[in-house]
């Protein structure tokens, strides 16, 4: 699809220099520190390159470049047809997006924060998730709606909830979530690529983390149609025992693991990566191998993400169990104010405090 | 009531648009973006034609009559549009149909909505708004296989640019609101007709679109039809605004209320809307008077909230009836054409028995196949598993 030059046409002056300078950084090869917010732009600014379809809107993510700055130079460089501020109505950035996307338009929208996203619920559920079995795939709906989530950052109500489960749960969406920041790029490519809405959950808590990523062998490893969805990556292996996590605990999970080495136990962490599609196959395999399994989730553990996980590892690999799956996942509380957030969420303790129960011999 | 004079118009709107919106849809300077007075109404229940000081329109913005071969042409709708309601209704009494919300007494409108429309332009229907649908162009029995009960959508969205019928109240306004703002993003120069009903206006779907529309200047018509009750909640406990097209003001668009049993008024009005929104005028909103002569759908009992007199003081309003004596008083509807038309609608409906009446095997593996463009394992493994289910059964027989 070409989108005609009344899209493109009135690129300023002032937006040259934005185009440069993100030109640079795409002309990057080579190594180089890099943060998650940093590759979630890149992704975004090469999916809009690559594709005139491609639409990024949502509140304040024009001007400002989102309250966390991941849409930021997407306006100056694309122009505001392209990357705009919408009204302050969360189902109608959705519903508006939905018919963005049953008229030819890729968008990739921006829910500020996770409970913020709550008011499109409607939206996402009925018709994002639904429209492509609905008309049997006569309508496709290449949509991201990207979501900030989960806590860890000090944050007031509302804006620290893990909210995949919802997402997890409504047949038709799929549901990535990054936790490595070449994880950021890959996954959001792909999920601007998809034919599929995607819920992309963005663990706020990473944002700033850092790590040594090659945005040149990225982008090549993208151009070469890799793929990410539904295949869990083996973040640390291990022997004696499995932590399956994802998202803003792969990190808790890799420090407990660490942890553990020095006492002599050697854990497997496995990144999950996408929701759905999961990935069975690379989990079952890692505790049919080690035996014994801890599930981590920020999120309330009833009725969750974490609890489908240990139900679909105990019905393929209950023989090779050696002691039940624990998990280690936030309270059934609402989420805590700041100065309690630390009690809820998942720390290396606790998750080394549910290794020790798995029942081992020695 | 009304909304005085001293209320100087919003300083947002770029002052030759305003200009632009008052002298071409007729509303005086003094009541900026109001709606007329009065709904337009230019055919009088009895057929005979409204002179142009009671019609409801300013003066000096009088709508002209719609040609007679556009009055025609709808006619021969409305009278198939009836017919499809009655047959659909027979259906779902004969068990053929699992469910059909009717819009008998609201034909008018279903017509006038599809009808203004170009090719290109796209349709944003309700579940009740069948008719409109059909009128279209979309296959009849692909449009009623939603309520067979096959599968939640029967017909190819973009083959003549109609969105599925929508059964959650109001979403599809915003869909509406995409589709147009893809288009204008493209340069392309297309309408866009979303429809809704008095109910939908109490709810939040209705506010976001109006804004959005209004805010990236699209060109969406929003057709509300207030047929009166929401199933059994009437209007008065949805809104107290002096009406529903007062609700365009708010959004910084025009609005216009019409006599939704008068197919001539629904046409003159709906005609000027898509002109003006295609020359750039932005959205409008139109509130259509009409009513729902039946229930809500066969599961409903609409003698339990609204008394007979009611419905036989509507359907001396009948808009069949009265677009016939017009046409016929004033020579071009004659026995020859009537037939003709008759018998259309009477292929139609034998279009309908029959295909509704074929028993189409439902396909269990279709619960799978539309799910995502990119299947996922576990879905193919589920549906592996209806398989060798459906094959167990089949050795069994």
């Amino acid at each position: 699809m070409t989108v005609t030059t009344t899209v493109n046409g009135n690129v300023s002056a002032a937006t040259a220099s934005a185009a440069a300078s993100a030109a640079a950084t795409a002309e990057a090869t080579g190594p180089q520190s890099l943060t998650m917010a940093k590759a979630l732009n890149t992704a975004m600014a090469d999916a809009m390159r690559a594709d005139s379809s491609v639409l990024v809107f949502g509140e304040d993510v024009g001007m400002l470049g989102g309250v966390f700055r991941i849409t930021d130079g997407l306006m100056a460089e694309f122009g505001e047809q392209r990357c705009f501020d919408t009204p302050l109505a969360e189902s109608g950035i959705v519903g508006m997006a939905v018919g963005m996307a049953i008229n030819g338009m890729r968008p990739v929208i921006e829910m500020q924060f996770d409970a913020f996203a709550y008011p499109a619920f409607e939206q996402i559920v009925s018709h994002v998730a639904k429209m492509h079995n609905r008309t049997k795939g006569k309508l496709k709906m290449p949509l991201v709606i990207r979501v900030p989530y989960a806590g860890g950052i000090g944050g007031v109500e509302h804006h620290c909830d893990s909210s995949e489960s919802y997402y997890a749960h409504t047949a038709g969406l799929k549901v990535y979530t990054p936790a490595t920041v070449a994880d950021g790029y890959r996954m959001l490519r792909e999920a601007i690529d998809s034919d599929d809405p995607v819920m992309f959950m963005e663990p706020k808590k990473l944002y700033w983390s850092k790590d040594q990523v090659d945005l040149g062998a990225l982008r090549a490893e993208h151009d070469a149609g890799t793929s990410t969805e539904g295949r869990a990556a083996v973040a640390r292996p291990g022997t004696d025992a499995t932590l399956v996590a994802y998202g803003p605990s792969v990190p808790t999970a890799l420090a407990a693991a660490a942890a553990a080495a020095e006492e002599g136990r050697s854990l497997e962490v496995i990144d999950v990566r996408t929701l759905v599609p999961f990935d069975d196959e690379t989990v079952c395999a890692s505790v049919r191998k080690t035996g014994r399994a801890v599930v981590i989730a920020e999120a309330h553990g009833f009725a969750s993400v974490s609890s489908e996980i240990v139900a679909r590892v105990q019905e393929r690999a209950f023989h090779y169990l050696a002691a039940p799956i624990l998990r280690v996942t936030g309270f059934d509380v609402p989420f805590p104010s700041p100065k309690l957030e630390h009690y809820y969420l998942p720390s290396v303790d606790r998750i080394l405090d549910a290794v020790d129960d798995l029942q081992w011999e020695d | 009531m009304t909304i005085h004079a001293d209320h100087s118009a919003p300083e947002t709107v770029v002052e030759d648009q305003a200009a632009d919106v008052r002298t071409k849809f007729g509303i005086s300077v003094e009541d900026y973006m109001l709606p007329a007075r009065h709904q337009i109404q230019m055919v009088n229940p009895d057929g005979t034609l409204r002179s142009h000081d009671e019609q409801g329109t300013e003066p000096g913005h009088e709508y002209p009559t719609p040609s007679d071969a556009e009055l025609m042409a709808a006619y021969e709708q409305l009278v198939v549009g009836r017919r499809v309601n009655d047959q659909n209704s027979a259906l779902v009494r004969q068990g053929r149909m699992a469910v059909y919300p009717s819009s008998h007494g609201q034909e008018a409108c279903q017509v006038a909505a599809a009808m203004c429309l170009s090719e290109g332009d796209w349709l944003f229907p309700t579940y009740r708004d069948a008719v409109a649908v059909m009128t279209r162009g979309v296959d009849p029995v692909e449009v009623m296989t939603i309520f067979r009960g096959d599968w939640h959508g029967g017909y190819d969205p973009t083959e003549h640019n109609v969105g599925i019928q929508c059964t959650p109240l109001t979403t599809q306004l915003l869909h509406a609101v995409g589709v147009a703002h893809a288009a204008k993003l493209r340069g392309e120069n297309t309408v866009v007709m979303a429809m809704c009903g008095d109910g939908a206006t109490s709810e939040g779907d209705f506010h976001e679109a109006l804004n959005f529309a209004a805010v990236f200047h699209l060109p969406v018509i929003f057709f509300v039809q207030n047929n009166k009750y929401a199933i059994s909640v009437p209007l008065s406990h949805q809104s107290v605004a002096p009406s529903l097209a007062h609700k365009a003001v708010g959004y910084g668009m025009a609005g216009e209320r019409v006599d939704g049993n008068d197919l001539v008024a629904l046409l003159a009005v709906m005609d000027r809307a898509v002109k003006l929104a295609r020359d750039g005028s932005g959205p409008l909103l139109i509130e259509a008077h009409t009513y729902r002569m039946q229930a809500h759908t066969n599961a409903d009992d609409a003698t339990r909230y609204r008394p007979d007199s009611e419905v036989a003081e509507w359907q001396a309003k009948d808009p069949l009836a009265r677009m016939k004596s017009y046409l016929t008083d004033n020579g071009l509807l004659d026995d020859e054409a009537s037939n003709r038309i008759a018998e259309h609608a009477e292929t139609v409906a034998t279009q309908l028995r029959e295909g509704l009446g074929e028993d189409v095997p439902v396909q269990p593996l279709d619960l799978f196949k539309y799910v995502f463009a990119k299947q996922t394992p576990q879905l193919k493994e589920q549906s592996e598993m209806l398989a060798s289910e459906l094959a167990r059964e089949e050795s069994g027989k």
